[in-house]
């Protein structure tokens, strides 16, 4: 599941996708699937948190700030990162996009990952978080969606991140 | 033995704070800094329990030049403890983490925390804070609010203070959203 040459879009192209978009704050928690823009941000101000929800935290301030957030995640951390979403984002009508990689695609992957990899849409649906998978269009339309709504929205959304699309 | 309240904390801590992001934890904390003196700066948190620390860190993140306290409770730090170091290594000069510590989880019914057993300040130090206290009466509480703001932190300001038994302080008045928007006024950013 590590990035590899069959990918069809770089990671780094994403990256300066987001930031052309508009985003200027990257906090998160890695996945292998995004690990080649997490290595195009880190001389870029992204800030390593020690846990998802925390990482939701630290967006939120920053877009008190003025900053529009991305936080980046695996599949695993969107559980831990209910509460911030639903308890604080959605409510206080805090904008974030979320990266959110696709752990458990299509039921093949380690076992850890099956449950939330086959949860993962409907958790997106009942948590009424606007989304769309990563990588069905060129990376600039997505990114530019993804400000769209993050303008329009004052809510979290999400870009799905299925395995084989970043390198 | 303290004999402080958590009312007493948040007026011993709070006319310091003029010009800071102040950010208040969920529970008797917000609803105390609320009553005892809102200002548009002040971000009071109704749910998210833990957060409040990382909301503080990400404001001074985005903003270096802005003073930021956080008014934090003692289960609040204990549910997202992983902070402590994380503020530390972010190296925040101007942040002051108040901690007020009654050993209880208030809004629940003062159900025991684990912090009577625990030395949270010396956990903020072990982590690389540049300062930290433990007070336990108001002369020295006093002292080390004068000292700690404006002094190069992060800091952090552990309180003892009483379970809640007096009458509770009134709900938030405000809706979350409009929070969102006077912080944001507040800190000179366009709607």
């Amino acid at each position: 599941m590590s990035s590899s040459g069959e990918a069809r879009f770089r990671g780094a192209d994403f990256a300066s996708a987001l930031q052309e978009a508009g985003f200027d704050f990257f906090t998160g928690v890695p996945c292998s699937l995004i690990g080649s823009v997490l290595r195009a941000l880190q001389d870029q101000g992204y800030v390593p948190e020690t846990r998802e929800d925390a990482a939701l935290g630290l967006a939120a301030g920053a877009y008190l700030a003025g900053r529009r957030p991305v936080v980046l995640m695996q599949n695993s951390g969107f559980g831990v990162s209910l509460n911030a979403i639903g308890s604080l984002h959605q409510i206080y009508e805090i904008p974030c996009l979320l990266v959110i990689t696709w752990r458990g695609y299509g039921g093949k992957d380690a076992p850890e990952h099956l449950v939330m990899g086959r949860a993962l849409p409907e958790l997106l649906g009942s948590y009424e978080i606007e989304w769309r998978p990563l990588g069905d269009r060129p990376l600039d339309e997505d990114a530019r969606w993804a400000r769209e709504r993050f303008d329009a929205g004052a809510k979290p959304l999400a870009l799905v991140v299925p395995p084989g699309v970043l390198g | 033995m303290t004999t402080l309240t958590t009312k007493d904390a948040v007026e011993a801590a709070l006319p310091a704070l003029e010009g800071h992001a102040v950010v208040c934890a969920n529970g008797f904390i917000s609803r105390w800094a609320c009553a005892v003196k809102d200002d548009p700066a002040h971000f009071y948190m109704i749910g998210s329990m833990g957060l409040a620390s990382s909301i503080g860190l990400g404001i001074a993140i985005a903003r270096p030049e802005q003073s930021v306290a956080v008014l934090d409770g003692d289960g609040n730090v204990l549910m997202n403890l992983g902070q402590l170091p994380m503020i530390a290594t972010s190296r925040p000069k101007r942040f002051f983490h108040f901690v007020i510590d009654n050993g209880v989880y208030a809004s629940t019914g003062n159900q025991p925390t684990i912090s009577p057993q625990v030395a949270l300040e010396e956990i903020a130090a072990a982590s690389g804070y540049a300062r930290v206290a433990r007070v336990r009466e108001r002369a020295a509480l006093d002292e080390k609010v004068g000292e700690f703001v404006g002094a190069d932190g992060p800091s952090l300001l552990l309180v003892e203070t009483l379970p809640e038994t007096g009458p509770p302080a009134p709900r938030i008045p405000f809706t979350p959203e409009e929070m969102t928007a006077r912080m944001r006024a507040a800190l000179g950013v366009d709607a």
